[in-house]
């Protein structure tokens, strides 16, 4: 048999499934943002109307979008680092000589990555409850104020955040930690007979020969974690006064609640337009960096 | 430092961590058991008085727990079952046979990882509404039956597969069908698995497409008849957890009985190819 | 939805043995969601035979063009009389002249106080207007102890607000449902009475996710007053205890000037214009607009009849906290029946929510208010600009 058509053969079922359920609706989706596809439309097709740009122009002037974009990077912003910091010192732990039951910690600390969104955002709503949650409880006991988690405008993001770092740090913790056994152990050797501190092991050994690593977990937790959804979704429906409200969220909003798809198309696309800057925004200073620090060495 | 005091500060934390960790999980378990009501008082319990199995009956004898257990399971198999097959297949096809474009096009679906799904997702409906596919199994199975990670993670695997027994087969005439299924498969199986109950897990927790195309509750699958349980019967704190339970306890079994498997695909699709 | 369908479930056998050829399979949607996945079955080519809809949802469903005329089936009908239906109910699934959905249960919003609590603040009465109300408001809130408010609002729920805002003279929108009204001097009114509740912190700022459990808090005394519909009569007789059965009522919801109108809620049974079984639905309609299926439907969970032959039934009509429903329901106000009202009524309440939490003042959330409902209602002015309306 002709070795080319056998492989275009083995590509087909899943060529044809990402293209058909994937490419095509996303291309769909740039057409659709053009126009002004909503419920009337979609009982009669007479009533759609081109709009040209006119959905983006008008996201642009919309205070809500603005403030799921707000909330969105404010959950990137601070999540982001925190997550990546929960997980690198969770895998330094781990990658400790000195500790105990490695395979226990490593598993459990694991456990909430695998456990669903949504199951566990329903925990954390009770745990988070103004008047019978465990954790303002734990903060009477200690002669605190009991604290409007999820109710009050300020407090509610923080909780969320809380809620993505605590149900998210375990997956890039064992990818840091595998990083850190990648790390050749002559490395430390030679450091320690130079007489370096931990602190100066750390800083000169162990963070330049995570840098790759940790540049690739940070892309992949910064694109996660702009894709915010579920967690409003659950805990506080977007509110209040809308300060959970993510851009994904407002995109299912206009969607799928207010079914105006052309709005929501453009919304979508204006998300992956940021993540994609993002991103690239990251690999420049990463590959910046890495210049600066070959000039130096 | 005195390394006591390090291994005692070391295994602190660690063993602090563990407890944030567990915690939440733990308390769901506890107030899954609680009757109603119990929860809801201050001091906030935190072990059922007199232990019953209320909820959970609750759940399946009212709120049909037991379809929507049937029906998480039904998508989820048939997405892992389905999707490996043609990863398996493609991710082959991209590590060891020739044909012309196989880098770029390679390239170009590693470029479209970029892309987020939920950019698709609302023509995506339209299409289904148009297939006929909305509010059943196969709107939640068809769009998940094949996944560039999934293709990846093959490909990475199947390059270590050696050119030498490929080569002998054809010699010996094999077609290349039964090369796949006699040589390459066998070889495959530890990344098998390990793809396997990556999608099965996704497939199980995924929230928001499902939650767009079923518009009825008979084929919802758990999280999603979580979440709408949640809004009508936020009230019922104990019931939810038992829900919660239901949800999160077969996932989080399949993870311990395969968690090495789990955990290399996670390191093998993290890797830069 | 809800809990009428599981309800419903148990109606359904004797109307089965009725009609051996008619299978009914139910479908239950939370009530916080039917909405939106109405919408969806619609969007998806999914709909039902036949379903229950928010009366205030019709307007919406039929200008998708989904919805069967009613008006040849109760021509013929034994059953369905409409002059027997309270008459703002039955005007509610009238569009445009032409009848889409037949009433199936009423609601509207009102007062559940509790008796004791006012009696021990000095009130001898529920209140009748907003002045009187104000001053009970007060006084509770007054009463010593910690952790406790006059009222319980959920910020996240309009109804409450709409209520308010219907007991003006003035209408929501104006210009034929073109524009938005919200900077009338009588919706301003009735938010300024709403917000000033909550400035006053005679309630809290709590969305209803975050009181889990009204019901209990109520008998605590944490609320005097509940602003909610009839299905809580029930719930109160289930969740609170035999001793404290005497301590609450429901009353009227008081008005500016005297008592007040009120939201005319409640469902409707309507039939899909895709249904290919429209006899069969529409038996089942019968079945369920029977007076004595009405009466064992409120037994059940203690939906109110729209008729007033099923009102007849001695368990209505002794039953007290039934009552101040009864009275009201003469008053009830329908809602602008226009598609986009459900989305301008979720954009009130965000608007009024953050009035409440002081972020804007009461001018400003109308002016705001105003704004956007002019951007939603746009592509209605084109539409009915273009003459569009609805067929090809």
């Amino acid at each position: 048999m002709n070795p080319h058509r056998t492989a275009w053969l083995f590509l087909m079922p899943a060529l044809l499934v990402l293209g058909i359920f994937f490419l095509l609706p996303v291309i769909a989706a740039l057409g659709l943002s053009l126009t002004d596809y909503d419920l009337y439309a979609l009982a009669n097709i007479h009533n759609l109307r081109f709009v040209g740009l006119h959905n983006y122009w008008a996201l642009l002037h919309r205070p809500l979008f603005w403030t799921a974009l707000g909330n969105t990077f404010y959950f990137v912003a601070v999540g982001v680092p925190l997550s990546i910091g929960t997980s690198l010192a969770s895998a330094l732990l781990l990658n400790s000589p000195l500790a105990r039951f490695k395979p226990f910690f490593r598993t459990a600390l694991f456990a909430p990555v695998v456990t669903t969104v949504v199951a566990v955002a329903v925990i954390w709503r009770y745990l988070f409850n103004t008047k019978y949650g465990l954790v303002n409880y734990g903060l009477s006991e200690i002669g605190l104020d009991p604290i409007d988690w999820l109710g009050n405008p300020h407090w509610a993001m923080p909780t969320i955040i809380a809620f993505a770092v605590w149900k998210n740090f375990g997956y890039n913790m064992i990818i840091i930690l595998a990083g850190l056994q990648a790390i050749p152990p002559e490395l430390y050797e030679a450091a320690r007979i130079d007489g370096a501190s931990a602190p100066r092991q750390f800083w000169h050994i162990t963070l330049p020969m995570l840098r790759p690593t940790m540049l690739m977990v940070t892309i992949l937790t910064v694109a996660g974690y702009f894709q915010l959804f579920a967690e409003p979704y659950v805990m506080t429906e977007g509110g209040p006064l809308q300060s959970t409200m993510s851009v994904l969220y407002l995109m299912y909003e206009d969607g799928f609640k207010w079914w105006n798809l052309g709005v929501a198309s453009a919304v979508a696309f204006t998300l992956f337009a940021i993540i994609f800057a993002v991103t690239m925004l990251l690999l420049w200073f990463a590959r910046r960096g890495e210049r600066a620090e070959g000039g130096r060495g | 430092m005195n390394p006591r005091l390090a291994r005692i500060l070391i295994n602190g934390l660690l063993l602090g961590a563990t407890a944030v960790a567990l915690l939440p999980l733990l308390w769901m378990l506890s107030v899954s058991f609680m009757s109603p009501g119990e929860a809801s008082s201050l001091p906030p319990p935190l072990l059922p008085t007199h232990p019953t199995l209320g909820n959970y009956r609750a759940l399946f004898a009212q709120a049909g727990m037991g379809r929507y257990l049937v029906n998480s399971l039904l998508v989820s198999s048939a997405i892992t079952v389905l999707s490996l097959a043609s990863n398996l297949m493609a991710g082959y096809a991209f590590a060891k046979l020739r044909f012309a474009g196989r880098e770029r096009l390679f390239q170009a679906l590693i470029g479209a990882l970029v892309i987020p799904a939920q950019v698709a997702m609302l023509p995506l409906f339209l299409l289904l509404k148009y297939l006929g596919l909305v509010d059943s199994y196969a709107g939640v199975i068809v769009p998940g039956m094949a996944t560039i990670f999934g293709i990846y993670l093959v490909r990475q695997y199947a390059r270590g597969v050696p050119d030498e027994l490929l080569e002998a087969a054809r010699i010996d005439g094999a077609g290349e069908w039964r090369i796949f299924r006699q040589i390459v498969l066998p070889l495959l199986k530890p990344i098998m698995v390990t793809l396997a109950i990556f999608t099965f897990l996704a497939a199980w927790n995924d929230f928001m497409w499902p939650l767009i195309v079923l518009t009825g509750q008979e084929h919802y699958t758990l999280p999603i008849a979580l979440a709408s349980l949640a809004r009508e019967h936020a009230q019922d704190s104990e019931l939810m957890m038992a829900g919660s339970v239901i949800t999160v306890l077969p996932v989080l079994l399949l993870f311990l009985a395969l968690q090495r498997y789990y955990l290399e695909g996670l390191l093998l699709g993290s890797v830069k190819g | 939805m809800g809990r009428e369908g599981e309800a419903v479930i148990q109606l359904l056998p004797a109307f089965e043995r009725m009609h051996p050829d008619i299978h009914v399979e139910v479908q239950v949607l939370p009530w916080k969601e039917a909405h939106q996945k109405l919408l969806t079955a619609f969007a998806g080519g999914t709909t039902p035979d036949l379903a229950q809809l928010g009366n205030t949802w019709i307007a919406e469903l039929d200008a998708l063009h989904a919805l069967q005329p009613l008006q040849p089936y109760v021509a013929h009908s034994r059953v369905v009389k409409p002059s027997d239906y309270f008459p703002g109910i039955w005007a509610t699934n009238r569009i445009d002249g032409t009848l889409y959905g037949v009433p199936w249960y009423v609601d509207t919003r009102l007062l559940f106080y509790r008796k004791d609590l006012l009696a021990a603040a000095g009130f001898a009465h529920p209140p009748r207007d907003w002045a009187e109300w104000s001053a009970q408001m007060a006084a509770l809130t007054r009463r010593p102890g910690p952790n406790h408010y006059a009222i319980l609002l959920p910020v996240n729920e309009f109804e409450q607000l709409l209520s308010l805002a219907l007991q003006q003279d003035t209408p929501l929108l104006r210009d034929d449902n073109r524009y938005g009204n919200f900077q009338s001097a009588g919706f301003k009114r009735a938010l300024r009475f709403y917000v000033e509740i909550f400035r006053r912190k005679q309630a809290p700022l709590l969305a209803n996710t975050e009181v889990p459990n009204p019901w209990t808090e109520f008998g605590h005394g944490v609320y005097a007053f509940y602003l909610s519909g009839a299905w809580n009569i029930s719930e109160f007789r289930h969740r609170l205890p035999a001793s404290q059965q005497d301590d609450w009522a429901t009353a009227p919801l008081p008005g500016p000037h005297g008592p007040g109108a009120g939201l005319a809620g409640g469902s409707s049974l309507v039939i899909f214009r895709r249904s290919t079984h429209k006899a069969q639905a529409w038996r089942l309609i019968e079945y369920l607009s029977q007076p004595q299926v009405q009466r064992k439907f409120y037994a059940l969970i203690g939906d109110m009849p729209p008729r007033r032959s099923s009102w007849q039934g001695s368990v209505l009509r002794d039953d007290l906290a039934a009552q101040a429903f009864r009275e009201q329901l003469e008053r009830v106000k329908p809602t602008p029946a226009i598609p986009e009202w459900e989305r301008i009524v979720t954009e009130m309440q965000l608007v009024a929510a953050r009035a409440a939490h002081g972020e804007l003042t009461v001018n400003q959330a109308a002016a705001e208010l105003d704004r956007r409902t002019d951007a939603i209602l746009e592509k209605r002015r084109w539409m009915l600009a273009h003459h569009r309306g609805r067929d090809p």
